[in-house]
């Protein structure tokens, strides 16, 4: 069975305590805020001010350059504010609030649950209607689906690769999705097929998922869908695109600024696919998500589709709400979420997950001096060495740091996961790495002069 | 809200293992090597590692509490899997004051001198028993008889090594009890079965990789096997291979010794060029050295190859592999 061929870690999956949970629609919030900064790239244009009536599906805010994404209502109601307000991390970001009044869909968007196999439209078309629908990578980097699928002059696609790995521990909002939704996924890869222009089309998916597999290639069979899946090994960070791309063809992307299309590669995520089926044959636009609600101590985790900028809170609530004493939340999951401070923040495009650790399980062990045992250079699966990378960084040594590579870091945490004196790594690894690429466009700003 | 949160950056779990859980595998990982160590000596061996324990973690403490006035560390059990490692590279009859300066070398000198665990250049116990080598050569070279009943006294109370140096072809020597540990020999290493048994714990444990112990053991095992073809070859081909492997601390140094974390290199590839390089020192002052036995020697030497290893051998970088397609 296939695998990325450097480092990676094992970390419990703790998958068990969703998995089997089907998706369930998520009740209407009655305020949503939804940033305008829901993916990388620059944050979109608010087209709506302070009492203008919305509809669901409706554009409020439009993609301000190639590298950013439109962003539409995900309920009906009335403009109340649109102004800065407090993320989950604490930062001031633009959002623009809704009240919700009912629930009444832009007329344009087929919401029949019929599935619509047939697609006539040229790659041009397909794309065009992708960025309108303001999709993008769901798995959790939120990069612009229209951009990623618009092949630079010069190189020219041959996989198209569909990230069902969900290597992150926790998360099952993909696995729900292959099992629940697997015809919209398969015509959604048909249509992908067309817009990149490839014959090959391979759905990555780790076999802890054997149901999924089953499913997925049962349907396959079944309806003779132009996709295979591939099994891979169990082990993180599979569901980094490089290394999903190494594992399913043996290619490796060269580092930056290097891309998955210089080695022929497209790779979207499952729930993206799905996405973009339902972009291109129902017309609707990227406005709610399946989010993963789970922990040990969540009372009753579950899969809960939810309308973009519906607080995290109402989702923990519905999950059995938190458990006693100090915990974690985490948006996303263990390995690369983030750790959230503002529980009333939006669910957003790229949250797969909400993941809630209890005191002892989140609790950093302390520090103790390194013992040069080796296991985060084993674990790395850029082939970096973390212990250097982050001791240079430290030190601010960032000619060094550079030297040593550490703009080729994926931030996957798989160095600090295994490190016995539990250092901090990657903090500073992180540090190191935003620094020198500042250096590096800096330098490249001056060179143009 | 009545919680309280914890916020820091991702990755928000760790692995179970731990600077100390890693130290009491190694430790556990000895225990075979000592059982049958003790049934080879009787209680002389537990006396000579107990001391050996507490006067390594007793001088730990003392210089943390006294000269460095900061936070005591011995909890994460580095100085005793120390003093473990020391107790099994000596004689089971060695007198506890010269036990006592041998940790008093191997902590105070080769760890803490350096700023205590992971800066120490060369492997603590290692240094401690080339001092005590050098400095009571006799007590450090006089091994008892084993006591075990039916111990055919076919070597006269030398180690096989020091057998074979001394002219004993090596036909001669049963290696079916160096593989069992009936031999005379530093207490720890006698034991080829247990040691492997620990090797394999270590390994199950992931406390070890392979790299390593195959890369020494395999140099020694191949560098004899030409040596013997040199010599004329016959039964002598796969015997030599075999003795050099199982005699003096070939086992003990490539499973417990050489692959000491901080004085090892970093990568997988360094530890290969790090393993052969002593395997083959090891056996070029086994045939045409001093002394009889070289592995504690060739350690040491490669330890201060280390660092030259990790400035220049450096990971296979992703994306940078030659493409294979």
């Amino acid at each position: 069975m296939k695998t990325f061929p450097i480092g990676g870690v094992h970390p419990s999956d703790n998958k068990k305590w969703s998995n089997t949970k089907a998706i369930e629609v998520m009740d209407l919030p009655d305020v949503v805020n939804v940033p305008l900064g829901q993916h990388i790239g620059a944050p979109a244009t608010a087209k709506v001010a302070k009492g203008d009536k919305v509809l669901t599906g409706q554009l409020i805010a439009e993609a301000s350059s190639f590298m950013s994404a439109n962003i539409h209502s995900p309920v009906s109601g009335t403009v109340t504010a649109v102004d800065m307000q407090v993320n989950g991390q604490g930062l001031r970001q633009m959002m623009i609030t809704i009240k919700r009044e009912g629930d009444e869909w832009l007329p344009s968007i087929d919401r029949t649950p019929q599935l619509v196999r047939e697609c006539t439209l040229d790659s041009a078309a397909i794309i065009a209607k992708i960025k309108d629908a303001g999709v993008v990578g769901m798995g959790g980097a939120t990069f612009p689906t229209h951009v990623k699928l618009s092949v630079p002059p010069g190189c020219k696609a041959e996989y198209l690769i569909i990230n069902g790995v969900e290597c992150e521990p926790y998360l099952t909002s993909d696995h729900r999705t292959m099992l629940e939704r697997g015809d919209e996924l398969l015509v959604g890869v048909e249509i992908l097929k067309r817009a990149v222009g490839v014959d090959k089309a391979v759905i990555g998916v780790e076999n802890n998922k054997p149901d999924a597999i089953e499913h997925l290639r049962r349907l396959i069979a079944e309806k003779g869908y132009g996709v295979t899946v591939e099994p891979l090994k169990v082990q993180y960070p599979q569901g980094g695109e490089k290394q999903l791309i190494a594992a399913v063809t043996g290619r490796q992307v060269p580092p930056p600024p290097g891309l998955p299309i210089h080695v022929g590669a497209v790779v979207c995520n499952v729930s993206t696919v799905v996405a973009v089926y339902e972009a291109v044959q129902k017309n609707k636009p990227l406005i709610e998500r399946v989010v993963t609600v789970t922990g040990k101590h969540v009372q009753s985790p579950r899969n809960l589709l939810a309308r973009m900028g519906t607080p995290i809170s109402k989702l923990l609530e519905k999950a059995g709400g938190l458990p006693e004493g100090d915990v974690k939340v985490i948006n996303g999951g263990p390995m690369m979420g983030r750790a959230m401070v503002n529980l009333d923040s939006p669910v957003t495009k790229g949250c797969s997950g909400i993941t809630v650790l209890d005191g002892d399980e989140a609790r950093r062990g302390v520090e103790s001096p390194c013992i040069k045992c080796a296991k985060c250079v084993a674990a790395c699966p850029m082939g970096l060495e973390p212990y250097l990378v982050s001791k240079v960084s430290r030190r601010k040594m960032w000619d060094r740091a550079e030297q040593e590579r550490v703009t080729d870091c994926i931030e996957c945490g798989c160095c600090q996961y295994s490190c016995p004196a539990n250092i901090p790594l990657l903090d500073y690894i992180r540090q190191g790495k935003q620094t020198v690429m500042g250096i590096i466009r800096a330098r490249a700003a001056a060179a143009k002069k | 809200m009545a919680n309280k949160f914890f916020v820091a950056p991702s990755p928000h779990v760790h692995s179970a293992q731990s600077t100390r859980s890693i130290m009491r595998d190694v430790l556990i990982a000895m225990l075979p090597a000592l059982a049958v160590s003790t049934w080879v000596y009787g209680l002389d061996v537990l006396k000579v590692s107990a001391v050996a324990v507490v006067s390594c973690v007793v001088i730990e403490y003392l210089i943390q509490k006294f000269l460095f006035r900061g936070e005591c560390t011995v909890s994460n059990l580095s100085a005793a899997v120390t003093g473990l490692l020391l107790a099994f590279n000596l004689p089971s009859s060695i007198p506890w004051w010269i036990v006592v300066i041998g940790s008093l070398v191997a902590i105070g000198v080769a760890k803490m001198t350096f700023g205590g665990l992971g800066r120490n250049p060369f492997n603590p116990a290692l240094v401690g028993r080339v001092f005590l080598l050098i400095a009571y050569p006799v007590q450090m070279t006089s091994f008892p008889a084993p006591v075990v009943e039916g111990y055919a006294d076919a070597l006269s109370g030398a180690t096989p090594l020091a057998a074979i140096k001394a002219g004993v072809p090596v036909e001669d020597v049963d290696l079916l009890s160096m593989f069992s540990g009936t031999i005379p020999g530093s207490l720890g290493e006698i034991a080829a079965a247990a040691l492997i048994v620990g090797g394999i714990y270590l390994l199950w444990r992931r406390v070890i990789t392979w790299h390593i112990p195959v890369a020494v053991l395999g140099t020694m095992a191949v560098f004899a096997f030409f040596v013997a073809l040199a010599d004329g070859g016959g039964a002598r081909l796969y015997q030599l291979p075999a003795f050099h492997v199982l005699a003096g601390g070939a086992l003990l140094g490539a499973i417990f010794m050489a692959t000491d974390y901080v004085t090892s290199p970093m990568t997988h590839k360094g530890m290969i060029i790090y393993g052969i390089g002593i395997g083959a020192v090891t056996m070029i002052i086994r045939l045409w050295g001093a002394y009889p036995e070289g592995m504690s020697f060739a350690i040491l030497l490669m330890n201060a190859v280390t660092p030259l290893i990790n400035k220049y051998v450096k990971p296979v970088r992703f994306g940078l592999a030659t493409d294979k397609k």
